[in-house]
Formats: C-alpha cells, structure tokens, sequence
C-alpha cells in the first residue's frame, strides 16, 4: 500500500523507472544498461572527432573498449581502461550506483556506494567486444534531438508524468 | 473546491466501478502470465469479461476471441477485441467519474456531438510498420510479463526507429519507446518483486487500438478560434524520450461566446539524460508560450484550431502575449463557469482525468516522513499527488505543505481522488509567495538551481554538438 492507501499494482500511472539524475555528459555523453551490459561512449579527451565504445558484461564483468572503427584502446593493459572508469563512475551518477551494481550483479558489500567504487569491484577480463551495435545504438540516440516538435495533443502522455527525480 | 464538494467527489466509488475494474484486473492477470497457457483462473476472467460486454456491439467479437483464447489460439483478432473490450469498460468508469466529478463542482460540460460520418476509410499509412508493432504486441501478450526478457524488448528496436520517422504515428511510437523502455529498465522480469499489473496492461491495450489504423485524430472536429487564453497552470508528461508540456486554461472567444476550458501542448522528443529546467529549452521554439507561463500573462491567439476534444493545437506565431494575468485569479473568477470540453470515446480512460480545480481554505498536514502530504478540507481530506512535481519547476512537497491555496488538477489512480498541484499560494519565510510549474519556462529563477545548472553543463548543446559531428559522417 501506499500512503494513500492505494495499490501501486492498480495504478495507470505507476512509477516503474526512476528519471536519470543530471550529470555532466561532456566526457561520457551516452550511456546504458541494455543487452546484458553497461555500455556506452566516451569522448576522446584529445581528438574531438574521435569516440570510444566501453562496455562491461553484467555477470562475468567481462570488459572492453576500442574506436567506434574498432580500433582497440591503448588504454587496456590487462585492466579497465580510463574510458572504463569513466563509464562506469557516469553511470553511478546517472542511474544510481545500486541500480548499477544491481545489474551488473556486483557485490557492493557495506558502504560502498559511489561509481569510483565500481571498477574495484569487477573480476571480469578483457574480451572483444563489436562496437557497432553500441555505436549505432548512440546515434539512434542522438537523432531524438532531431524529431520535429509536435503542438498535436498527445493523450497517451497522460501515463507518463513527469515525476521528481529519485533521491 | 469546497469541503462538501469534496465530500460528494469522494464518497465511495460510482456505482458499477469496482466491478468493472475487477474485469479489467482479470485480464490484467491473464497478460502478467502470458495468454498462450490460460489457467483455469484466467479463462474465467476473461469469460466474465465477455459476459460484461455482451450486450454491447463488441459482444460478438469479444466472446468470440475468448473462446478462441481459452482454445490456445493467440492471433491479432482476438488481441483487437479483449484490448478493446477492455477500453471500452475503462470508458465507462471513466464516464461515471468524470459524471461524479462535474456534479460536485456543480461543473457543465458541452456534450460529445459524433461526427455526421465516419472519416474517410483510407488506407493506413504504413502499414507494414503497425504489423510490426502489432507482431511485437502479440508476442508480449503470449509470452506475459513475467517472462519478459532482453531478446523480446530489444525486438521491437527496429520497428520503433522506423515509427519514430512516421510523423503520422508519432502518438504510437511514444506510447512504445515509453513501454519498451520500462520493460528493458525491468528485464529479466521475472526477477521484479511487484508488477505494474495495470500500467503494463493500459500501455498495452493502448497500443493494440492505436496499430489497428495509426493514430487516430485527437479530435475529429476542428474550428478555428480567436480571443484571450488566460493559463490556470502547465501540467509536464515525460518519459526517457518525449516530453509535453500541457496548458490548462480559460479560452474567452472573442466576439463574446461564453469562456471554455481549454488545453494546448507543445511536445518535443528527447533523451534520458536530459532533465530538470532543461526541458524547457527543448521547447524552445514556442517562445511566445513559454513566455507567458514565465511571467504570468494573458495570450491573444488568432485563428487557433480548436478540437472538439477541447484542445487547442498551438502555433506560436499566432499569439502574443498580453497584459499580466495572476492564474489563481482567472481560477477564482472564471473557472466555475468555464464550460468543460467533453472528451472524446476513444480516449476515455480514468488516467485521462485532469480537472482543474482550486482549493483553499485548508489545513495541510505532512505524514510519512514528509512523502506525503494531505489536505484537510472542512474535515473532508485530499491526498496531493507529490510524484507529479516536475523536476522541470520550483514546487516542492515542502511549499505543498506550507501552502494556503492550491490551483491543480483533480486526478483519479488506483481507485480514489488525488490533487496534482499546478500552483501553490504560500507563506515563506514570513512572506507571501505564489510559485507556479511554469515559473522556470524561460530558464530557472531560483540562483542555486542556476548555479547547480552551470555546473552540470549545458546537455542540450553538448549532444547537439555530438550529433552534428557524428551523424552525418
């Protein structure tokens, strides 16, 4: 029950996926838990054209980065990269590092609770990764903001309110 | 609203609600189970699901695709019918709390005139995409809920990228990036401790109507209007990807016609990672609206159409923004006599509700550890829906709390009555203050969200930069 005494089961407009929390996506502008893993793309710190693709597997941590051209990252000596890293600790400030770790299945034990944490914690190897899928994925993701405004109502909004960030 | 109009609203549910509620909650179960294996249960449910819409013009195929059903077979036919069956009980409970609703506040509502004929029977547009939607929805609808995982939510990627280029079904593929992107958040779900049993099933059901035929128009009838639109309040929808920023307020005609209850949205796609008064700037390109929500003033619009849905379809180039109007005043003077637009039969559903009303002449009382907040209304009390703060305003639950008087829009979920504040008036720091979800439209006021802004950088720009270097490569 909730406060009001009304079953969240029963209700149409249901909270289901708390909204992301603001972050500063000038390093990692896009990142997800999706297809079994943390992934995303980080921009290079030296070449504005260039991107890399990160990923962790949920499970066997298995990790990698390379180019969006898969190009491998020089970055990876037999541990996560800086990209990882930095993967990972947006994604803590995005989604929440529970909900991270959660998917994942990392053990944060007691007190851990930041996404610096996050990498530590990992047990996984270096495994090849395509970085096309997630590529794409990033650009079907930035051509959102190319969807001409509509000014038609929209009724089906109705089921999803905006909502105050979680936390 | 007064505490006995409040007294009426709230006096048990309508009669007939409660059952046809627990119809829809049978159905409901079949989809959390998949509806390939009916247990005996579920085949019941969806039995006396029939029997309630028998003697209506769906009986027929309703009770057919039951039979159908309960013999294994899962087709697009019969999805078609329980989905609108379905709706269909949902609209008479919606009628019978929208009927409770304009008694209480004693408020008139024109009457929904049909269209004298159909609308011209052309072919849908692409309807090899709605097949790919209704594939998808056939294939949530065997497998249930709870056996939802990555491979079946990221089958519908394809079909979703090709809606989202149909400007024509821009109403089905929100509904569906909104839907498909809980289902990826919960995946596998099986391992979810409780279920949106009847979220999943709206969005559902939803989304089967609307890939029959595309989307169909938000009002058949459409007029243009001209005169002054004063805002009660703006009520913000989003999701990972959209976002609609929804004004209530009182249309006066010119040329003297009585004032109506109208609303106007401007809607903009986005992604997940844009939030807070960001929003706003993604509507940017309605500067005349956005402006007078910020600095509260009255609009003169020319020649708008107006749906018989009673929305007005904006276009910013023909309004201007006019003298300063204080909304709890256009509440306190015009509403009560304003004529509520009625709604139209395919989008009557009770999450469809959302009057505006003003309350004042309350006690607030805070409970829960300050997550929930209640108003008490001549002994009568209203719980404040506190989820539907916007991140995008300044209102919070404490100036919920601290608040004299409250414009917001009556909402009904999970079986009672809820305020969604739109507006509060408050005392802070020992002065009067009114604060509205609109206040931040140009840009936020408030010096620490401006600071925490800076600092988060501008996302807009910084992914507009990145799809203008790596898009079109």
């Amino acid at each position: 029950m909730d406060a009001d005494g009304t079953r969240w089961e029963h209700r149409s407009a249901a909270r289901v996926v708390p909204p992301a929390r603001p972050r500063n996506l000038a390093r990692v502008p896009f990142v997800e838990l999706a297809d079994g893993r943390l992934q995303g793309v980080v921009s290079s710190g030296s070449d504005i054209r260039r991107v890399y693709v990160s990923s962790i597997t949920a499970g066997t941590h298995a990790y990698h980065c390379s180019t969006n051209n898969n190009r491998p990252c020089g970055g990876l000596r037999g541990s996560p990269c800086g990209h990882l890293q930095a993967l990972a600790a947006e994604a803590a400030v995005q989604y929440g590092a529970d909900r991270v770790a959660r998917y994942l299945q990392i053990d944060l034990g007691d007190g851990a609770s930041s996404g610096a944490d996050l990498p530590g914690r990992l047990h996984g190897r270096h495994e090849p990764a395509p970085a096309a899928l997630v590529f794409s994925r990033f650009l079907r993701h930035l051509a959102y903001l190319e969807l001409p405004d509509t000014t038609e109502p929209i009724a089906e909004l109705h089921w999803f309110p905006a909502t105050g960030a979680a936390g | 609203m007064l505490g006995v109009q409040l007294a009426d609203l709230a006096d048990g549910a309508p009669p007939g609600v409660e059952g046809a509620l627990e119809l829809v909650a049978g159905l409901d179960d079949g989809l959390v189970h998949g509806l390939a294996r009916l247990g005996e249960g579920h085949a019941r449910a969806l039995a006396a699901l029939a029997d309630a819409v028998a003697a209506t013009p769906l009986g027929e195929p309703v009770g057919d695709a039951v039979e159908k059903l309960a013999a294994g077979s899962v087709a697009d036919a019969q999805l078609t019918a329980l989905a609108g069956g379905r709706a269909a009980l949902l609209g008479a409970v919606h009628d019978a709390l929208v009927g409770r609703l304009d008694a209480a506040l004693a408020r008139s509502r024109a009457p929904w005139e049909q269209p004298p004929a159909p609308p011209a029977a052309t072919p849908p547009p692409a309807d090899n995409l709605l097949g790919g939607c209704r594939s998808w929805l056939r294939e949530l609808a065997i497998t249930g809920w709870r056996g939802v995982g990555h491979e079946l939510v990221s089958a519908s990627a394809q079909t979703l990228a090709a809606l989202l280029a149909e400007p024509g079904l821009r109403r089905l593929a929100v509904l569906l990036d909104g839907l498909s992107a809980e289902l990826r958040a919960s995946c596998p779900v099986a391992t979810m401790r409780r279920l949106p049993v009847r979220r999943w099933a709206d969005l559902w059901a939803r989304a089967v109507l609307l890939s029959q035929a595309g989307d169909w128009p938000a009002g058949p009838g459409r007029r243009p209007v001209s005169g002054r639109l004063l805002a009660l309040g703006v009520d913000v929808h989003e999701h990972g990807t959209v976002v609609q920023a929804q004004v209530h307020g009182v249309l006066e005609p010119a040329g003297g016609a009585p004032a109506r209850l109208v609303r106007t949205s401007v809607a903009a796609a986005k992604v997940e990672t844009i939030v807070g008064p960001a929003l706003w700037r993604l509507l940017g390109r309605h500067p005349v609206l956005l402006g007078a929500l910020a600095e509260r003033r009255s609009l003169d619009v020319t020649d708008l159409p107006l749906l018989d849905s009673g929305d007005l379809v904006w276009r910013d180039d023909q309004a201007r923004a006019a003298e300063p109007a204080d909304p709890f005043a256009t509440a306190r003077v015009r509403l009560a006599a304003a004529l509520a637009p009625p709604v139209p039969p395919l989008d009557r559903h009770p999450v469809r509700i959302a009057e505006p009303v003003l309350v004042e002449g309350y006690s607030a009382a805070i409970s829960d550890g300050g997550a929930a907040v209640t108003l008490d209304l001549g002994g009568n009390a209203l719980a404040v829906d506190l989820d539907r703060l916007p991140t995008c305003g300044p209102l919070t639950p404490g100036l919920v709390a601290a608040s004299s008087a409250c414009l917001g829009l009556a909402r009904w979920d999970g079986g009672g009555w809820r305020l969604q504040p739109l507006a509060v008036q408050a005392t802070a720091r020992r002065r009067p203050v009114a604060v509205h979800n609109g206040d931040w439209a140009l840009g936020p006021t408030d010096p620490k969200v401006v600071k925490a802004e800076a600092r988060a950088g501008d996302a807009v720009a910084v992914l507009r930069e990145r799809a203008g270097r790596l898009l079109r490569r």
